[in-house]
């Protein structure tokens, strides 16, 4: 790394700052004031628009593999999701999850 | 704690976290060690930005020797997401004073947003104050733990077998919240957008792929809902 001691500090510092007013912005601008109905209609998809996106590439292009579809990591992934809609519950469904992505990788040949 | 009870749901809903919070707390220590950064360096990052992806992105482009402006604005993009997460919060805490809500931008990482809004969208009768102690049960496990579990990595160096795919976790545990959260016909298809859109916006660059396909899955959602209540009031 060629950056200086005093450039990875106005990374670190700047990085902070923008992502500080990212989080804030909505939150500090609206504040208490009414959203109008179409745009909380929009707002309520927030969640289930942005998180399956962002776990997509993780589950079928996982960086650790180089990218590579992995049996293990599908298996998982497909094991999470019965787990989630037998018991409904998030606790359980994260210690499922990582119990069969664990019983995988150690009983599936590599 | 004017709402213990909120406040301890909130910590137990929480505690799960730290199957993803401790490994990669750890490896982004030994990561940014490794790159160069000292210690302090590397605590400043994950208390001052506190977001996983964009540490770990920022860092990466350090490492390449990348211009300062084009790391801020590669990792600033990772986490605009964070401002969606703002406006979806904001219905639900804006009531709240200013340096509260404040308080909650800082710790408002993905498990935090994601834990909280399938909470509040679940007992529409809690109060604000009620959501802000859940909020805060939310990230006392979690928080703090991202700060130690760097600290670890950073001075203990690499303790996690690098074969293990702990890389998992985190679509293990947002999964886990996912799912709940796909209660009606408008939630599925916003969330099928998401993921076809994700796939088909892949070569845009900067992740802003992601922005795209999110915001074309709310209007889906959004749309779907309408359509919905419309034939509702039909029939």
């Amino acid at each position: 790394m060629t950056l200086s001691d005093a450039q990875i500090w106005l990374v670190i510092i700047c990085l902070g700052a923008g992502s500080f007013l990212l989080r804030l912005s909505f939150l500090g601008i609206i504040g208490s004031r009414d959203l109008p109905e179409w745009l909380l209609r929009h707002l309520r998809y927030t969640a289930v628009a942005v998180m399956p996106g962002m776990i997509t590439p993780m589950i079928l292009f996982p960086t650790a593999t180089g990218g590579q579809f992995d049996m293990v990591r599908i298996g998982a992934a497909v094991a999470t999701i019965a787990i989630s809609l037998w018991t409904r519950n998030a606790t359980l469904t994260i210690f499922g999850g990582a119990g069969v992505l664990f019983a995988l990788h150690f009983l599936l040949p590599a | 704690m004017t709402f213990p009870r909120d406040f301890w749901l909130g910590f137990w809903a929480g505690f799960p976290f730290l199957l993803v919070i401790i490994p990669f707390g750890v490896v982004f220590g030994v990561v940014a060690t490794e790159a160069g950064l000292n210690v302090s360096q590397t605590m400043g990052f994950s208390i001052l930005v506190i977001a996983g992806a964009a540490q770990f992105v920022a860092v990466q482009l350090m490492v390449e020797n990348a211009p300062v402006l084009i790391v801020l604005a590669t990792s600033l993009a990772v986490n605009l997401r964070m401002a969606m997460y703002s406006a979806s919060l904001a219905p639900h805490l804006g009531q709240i004073s200013w340096w509260e809500r404040a308080v909650v931008s800082y710790f408002m990482v993905d498990q935090a947003y994601a834990a909280s809004i399938l909470k509040y969208d679940d007992s529409p009768e809690m109060t604000p104050r009620q959501k802000l102690a859940y909020y805060m049960g939310v990230i006392t496990p979690v928080c703090p733990t991202w700060y130690i579990a760097t600290y670890g990595g950073a001075v203990l160096g690499d303790v996690i077998p690098p074969t293990l795919p702990i890389d998992f976790a985190v679509p293990i545990t947002f999964l886990a919240l996912i799912v709940p959260m796909l209660r009606s016909a408008a939630h599925v298809a916003a969330a099928l957008v998401s993921i076809i859109g994700v796939l088909a916006f892949s070569f845009v660059p900067f992740n802003l792929g992601l922005l795209l396909a999110a915001l074309l899955a709310m209007v889906t959602g959004a749309e779907v809902e309408r359509q919905i209540s419309k034939r509702r009031v039909k029939q």
